[in-house]
């Protein structure tokens, strides 16, 4: 691992993005948006959005740095960037770190921006501290951006990234306790759904709805998150490999 | 004799997709020579090309570099390497991919400017690499790999496509780095830049037909170009049991 690298990888991959403002004003755009349509379709129920605003606040950024992340490593694949970066001297996990760094960065602005707008206009009603429901949606973001470097290393082409989001992250989705209490589900599921990193991450926020103060399993959810991202990124660099058939 | 040569293939064996694409190589190459790889396409070119930079997963043999074997991490900042396709970011400027490859490699602060120098592409720095025309995105390809002054470059057909004039600037390019002292393996499939080359390795269907200088082909083939010499040649192998489908003999 080299810091001047992995700085000069973020770096670089901040600039490509400011290359492309159309992406980044979605990246930060499309998850207010979702926020913004499930405050008014439930416009009649607000006792709704007080329930599942805060673990959407977690889901749809991740969601979006999942697919973002995902389709950014494969480019680099299939450019022929990544095989002249291999050949060079930088290390695997410089790359990925590169990589999570700069995407953590737009996961951050994304996470200000929607947690600005679901506490500040939306008037999100939680029991928690606030401060922690934005601590927990950038944690999701970078999870997502975890994920979306780590699956990328098994899709050859972009139809097949972008299809590990139905594959990957729906199963979480449905698994992870926002649909019906994970308690409830059949035991098998329930044993799988522990397993899931957005498990803990819709529990942290269900938490920090109905529990005032920020209590040590919130933290603890919170330092899963964290810690499968890390898992993810270093994962992510074990499957890179120098040499290719 | 000590490692007066920069590459050195012993029983080079590949295999893609279950087809074998290397059938043993024997070759070597010296220390500051503009080495050619002539063949036509499909004869596994690229496949040695990317066993000698060490980014090929081989079935057999050894590929020694500058002392070490291919894709050793001593040689990751001492061998360039150009793929076939421009291998640089779309998005970025010429200069921001040029400093971002030169602080991957630890190259000094002026490495960029003077790899644009080299390739002609003084004065272009700001503009986007994916609206430049596809020879000049090769040499910004080209341009990246001769950051750091490497003493190995490998270099995948690096003069296709592009007119006449840019192709004789960089093969006066490529012997200018030569004679300071690196040594450059060059493959192509136009068998017309045989000539400008010191030393020429010529290939056909994964195997060696022959490694010589230019003048030492055509002089034991008693062929008029090279690419009269690499017929006979082939028809000389072909006619070897074993090597081929048998063909006439001469």
């Amino acid at each position: 691992m080299n810091a001047r690298r992995t700085l000069a990888t973020a770096r670089r991959v901040l600039l490509q993005l400011r290359n492309d403002p159309r992406t980044v004003a979605m990246l930060l755009v499309v998850p207010c948006l979702l926020i913004l349509l499930l405050k008014y379709v439930f416009d009649g129920q607000p006792q709704v959005f007080d329930s599942i605003g805060a673990p959407m606040l977690g889901i749809f950024p991740m969601i979006v740095m999942f697919l973002v992340t995902a389709v950014a490593t494969l480019r680099e694949r299939t450019s022929g960037t990544l095989e002249r970066l291999l050949t060079m001297p930088l290390g695997k996990l410089d790359l990925l770190l590169g990589y999570a760094l700069a995407f953590g960065l737009v996961a951050l602005v994304q996470g200000l921006l929607a947690f600005g707008l679901t506490v500040g206009l939306l008037g999100l009603n939680v029991a928690g501290p606030s401060w922690a429901l934005l601590a927990v949606a950038v944690a999701d973001g970078l999870l997502g951006t975890a994920l979306g470097l780590f699956v990328s290393a098994f899709a050859a082409t972009e139809f097949q990234a972008v299809q590990f989001m139905p594959a990957f992250l729906l199963p979480q989705l449905l698994l992870c306790g926002l649909f019906t209490p994970r308690a409830s589900m059949a035991a098998w599921l329930h044993g799988i759904s522990d397993a899931l990193p957005l498990s803990y991450a819709v529990d942290a926020m269900n938490k920090l709805t109905t529990e005032s103060g920020f209590g040590g399993t919130v933290a603890l959810d919170l330092l899963v998150v964290l810690g499968c991202a890390l898992l993810a990124l270093a994962l992510g660099a074990a499957t890179l490999r120098r040499r290719t058939a | 004799m000590m490692n007066s040569q920069a590459i050195e293939v012993h029983g080079l064996r590949v295999a893609r997709g279950g087809r074998p694409v290397l059938h043993g190589l024997d070759l070597a190459v010296a220390r500051g020579s503009v080495t050619g790889l002539l063949g036509p396409s499909g004869c596994g070119k690229t496949t040695l090309l990317r066993s000698v930079v060490g980014v090929q997963q081989i079935a057999s043999g050894e590929v020694g570099v500058l002392g070490h074997p291919a894709g050793s991490p001593q040689l990751r900042d001492k061998v360039g390497y150009v793929t076939q396709a421009p291998s640089v970011y779309a998005d970025l400027s010429i200069g921001a991919n040029l400093r971002y490859f030169a602080e991957v490699l630890g190259a000094p602060k002026s490495d960029p400017a003077r790899v644009l120098e080299e390739v002609g592409l003084n004065g272009r720095e700001h503009d986007l690499v994916g609206r430049l025309s596809g020879g000049q995105r090769a040499r910004v390809s080209l341009a990246a790999a001769l950051l750091g002054a490497p003493e190995l470059l490998v270099l995948d057909e690096p003069t296709v496509g592009l007119d006449p004039v840019l192709r004789q600037d960089l093969w006066q390019l490529f012997h200018r780095l030569a004679a300071g002292g690196a040594t450059l393996l060059i493959s192509s499939h136009v068998m017309d830049e045989a000539a400008r080359c010191t030393s020429l390795l010529l290939m056909r269907e994964g195997r060696l037909l022959a490694q010589d200088t230019p003048a030492a082909l055509l002089a034991a083939t008693g062929a008029p170009d090279i690419e009269a010499a690499f017929l006979k040649l082939v028809a000389g192998f072909d006619a070897i049991p074993g090597t081929a489908a048998a063909g006439e003999t001469r």
